[in-house]
């Protein structure tokens, strides 16, 4: 016969598994959306102690692409949205999801390429000349193509450049629909180029032959900003807590914080919270 | 064990088992009453197991009447059945027997005493611990009757209880047969073996084709049988 | 854990922030395989019990429910447990919960199909014993269930394999959130996407080693239990 005492001691064990859960309940916590980048170059792995040794509370970062990042918060399941995609962050306010937007930092993207360079880009200063120039070579170009902040900024620079990618695409250009990661790893697996923030590239372990084609040029500038997603229409939404991790990102300290994150001895973020127009 | 108790005699009345275009037991009517053994003689397919399984209630007839001490419900409550092939649960011998008793209705205070005298009962007294599975054919035999005796019936039925057995267990069985008997409980067996059931049998029925041959005293039929089949039947020769 | 760790030397060294992950992950799976027993093993043998008309197609659908994507398993959920989804105030969403919930989804028709196979050939050899006996349908189910148990430690297995090796659906419903829901699998998601496939490799092996103890468990508790009950 099936014995009560094992039901009894199925249903202890069931009880048992889900109590044993680390740091549920009681403990103050946020959930913050954020994007593969701040995750993947682990500036939230050293952020965010500092962040509880000052207040006490722990960030849950779900590390997603800006787009899935802000669907997140506008489904109300994150408290603040941590993302690089001007454009995209002003519509989520404009439909009424966040409270209001606030620049914290910026890195730069870089595009990266195999070292024998078959598109010959390597060097220009003028993000547009190499982007027209891959095209015209046909060289493999790798685009995140998932709606992510870096995806945004490729199809912006493909723009500027007088490119419409949408028409002018053609084999050579492959969308993978994959995180930045992932689309590193096809590139270097490839022999292809492709978009990158710099923060990701440093941090990335299996770079291969892939190296830093073209930098510096201010059209590749990557701004982050850092809204509360707004608690008249998520009420689930920890105002408090989710506003004190935003005032911590952009107070002097956490922009000293952030500025302190280096590898390899590189900064990798620039604080720029003083900057109303990023 | 119990006096013969209401559910004799049973009593078959023009009773009938198809299936499909096959007739399995034709037109039968039969009465089985209390006393000594009744086995069930006749070739392989002529009904034995059919008839077994129909008195204890298990296949329902497709005409005629079945009663058991008059009643016609077939709830097997002072009945028990041990199959040509017993099953064992996959339990130890002990728990074999539990379980039939827990089946039966018996307290649970009672379950030690009782396993302990019904493995004695069979010669398993020394096998309680041991995994059902794992004991011989002949020991699942004996099994098999303890786990029906727990029922604590006043019919048992048994189906060619040692068909498959050597002289050694077979004697063990029929030596169980005959104390059961003894006290009271009514048999109802068959075999092909005509030896056995000359050693056993107080009343002899013998099957041929779904259809009743010849039914009486076992001694009487043995001497002197009624039918030309039944004659053929003891001589050793084929019914066809 | 440190950037430039091998998983070996995690391992060796007891670095905390692994065997939290491997910790949750064994509590997850193994929560995940309770709920789904609790739910698939009756289910099951009820099926294997129980003639009605579609029972055909119920097998057939059940059947095909064992390779249900997890990937959409956990956008259902994601979209149920979702703050703006039906199930949304319990706040499961991004937790620990949520991933059991996901996995228990995956793992009860693995088991109940396999229940359901194990019991219905249980019954065919029982049937008439348990008729002789005068055993009820309740009963029946129990003792059919509690003798076929060894084998049914096997569709328990089956569905611990499917739990501890998922990610799809893990990833979407917990988030991946480091030191809260992130599990062996999604950690090597997560190196993986960091370029780290030594450290990536190292967790595969390291999951791979625990499911074969899972697995050498159970098979030496089910040979230890047949020796008492054949």
């Amino acid at each position: 016969m099936l014995n009560r005492r094992y039901l009894m001691a199925a249903a202890a064990l069931a009880g048992l598994a889900i109590a044993a859960q680390p740091g549920f309940a009681q403990e103050k916590s946020i959930v913050v959306a954020s994007t593969t980048s701040t995750q993947d170059s682990g500036l939230f792995e050293y952020l965010l102690p500092l962040f509880k040794a000052k207040t006490g509370i722990t960030v849950k970062v779900v590390a997603q692409g800006t787009g899935k990042a802000l669907d997140t918060g506008a489904r109300c399941d994150a408290d603040v949205v941590f993302v690089h995609a001007k454009a995209q962050e002003e519509k989520f306010l404009a439909a009424g999801h966040g409270v209001k937007r606030f620049p914290v930092m910026y890195n730069d993207f870089v595009i990266v390429g195999p070292k024998s360079d078959p598109a010959g880009i390597k060097g220009m200063k003028d993000v547009g000349k190499a982007m027209t120039t891959i095209m015209d070579k046909k060289a493999d170009f790798l685009s995140r193509g998932d709606r992510s902040g870096t995806n945004s900024a490729e199809l912006r620079l493909w723009k500027a450049s007088g490119i419409d990618i949408d028409k002018q695409k053609g084999p050579w250009y492959k969308a993978l629909g994959q995180g930045m990661g992932a689309t590193l790893n096809t590139a270097a697996a490839s022999n292809g180029y492709t978009l990158t923030d710099r923060a990701t590239w440093i941090h990335f372990k299996n770079k291969q032959n892939l190296v830093i084609e073209v930098e510096g040029d201010k059209r590749l500038f990557n701004q982050y900003g850092v809204m509360l997603v707004n608690p008249a229409k998520c009420p689930s939404v920890k105002k408090d807590l989710g506003q004190a991790f935003i005032d911590y990102l952009i107070s002097p300290a956490g922009q000293k914080d952030i500025a302190g994150y280096k590898v390899n001895g590189q900064e990798l973020f620039f604080p720029n919270a003083n900057d109303h127009n990023a | 064990m119990r006096a013969p108790s209401s559910d004799l005699p049973i009593h078959f009345d023009k009773a009938a088992i198809v299936a499909g275009a096959v007739t399995i037991l034709g037109e039968l009517t039969l009465t089985i009453a209390a006393g000594a053994p009744t086995v069930l003689i006749g070739p392989n397919g002529s009904g034995k197991t059919t008839l077994l399984r129909a008195a204890m209630g298990l296949l329902p007839l497709t005409r005629g009447r079945l009663s058991w001490g008059g009643r016609e419900s077939a709830s097997p409550t002072h009945r028990a059945i041990v199959f040509q092939r017993p099953v064992m649960l996959r339990r130890s011998a002990a728990g074999n027997i539990a379980y039939a008793l827990a089946a039966a209705g018996v307290p649970r205070a009672q379950h030690p005493a009782r396993i302990d005298a019904l493995l004695n009962q069979v010669g398993l007294g020394a096998m309680a611990k041991r995994p059902a599975r794992r004991l011989s054919g002949g020991e699942q035999q004996r099994l098999a009757l303890a786990r029906a005796l727990a029922r604590d019936p006043a019919v048992l039925f048994l189906d060619e209880p040692t068909a498959s057995l050597d002289p050694a267990a077979t004697k063990g069985i029929e030596d169980i047969v005959r104390a059961v008997a003894a006290h009271g409980v009514k048999v109802v067996m068959s075999t092909h073996d005509l030896g056995q059931a000359k050693r056993l049998a107080g009343d002899i029925v013998l099957l041929h084709r779904g259809r009743l041959i010849e039914q009486g005293d076992a001694q009487a039929f043995f001497a002197g049988p009624q039918t030309e089949d039944a004659r053929k039947f003891i001589a050793g020769e084929l019914l066809v | 854990m440190t950037d430039d760790a091998s998983a070996l030397h995690l391992v060796l060294t007891g670095d905390p922030g692994l065997y939290a992950i491997v910790w949750l992950s064994i509590v997850v799976s193994m929560s995940a395989v309770l709920c789904a027993a609790l739910i698939g093993v009756p289910c099951g043998a009820l099926l294997a019990l129980t003639r009605f008309p579609g029972r055909d197609g119920v097998i057939v659908i059940l059947n095909a429910m064992m390779g249900l994507p997890p990937v959409v398993v956990g956008l259902a959920v994601y979209l149920l447990l979702s703050r703006s989804g039906p199930l949304g105030s319990f706040g499961l969403l991004f937790t620990p919960q949520a991933m059991v919930i996901a996995q228990t989804i995956l793992v009860a028709p693995i088991i109940a199909a396999l229940t359901r196979q194990t019991v219905e050939d249980l019954w065919a050899e029982y049937r008439e014993e348990l008729a002789a006996m005068d055993i009820g349908p309740l009963a029946r189910v129990a003792t059919l269930v509690w003798d076929a148990r060894f084998s049914l430690v096997t569709a328990l297995l089956a569905g611990f394999g499917r739990a501890a090796a998922e990610v799809g659906a893990i990833i979407i419903v917990g988030g991946n959130i480091d030191g809260f829901t992130r599990t062996m699998t999604t950690a090597i998601a997560l190196e993986t996407s960091k370029g780290d496939l030594p450290l990536a490799i190292g967790l595969g092996l390291v999951l791979i080693t625990i499911v074969v103890a899972v697995n050498a468990l159970a098979w030496g508790a089910r040979r230890a239990g047949e020796r008492y009950a054949g």
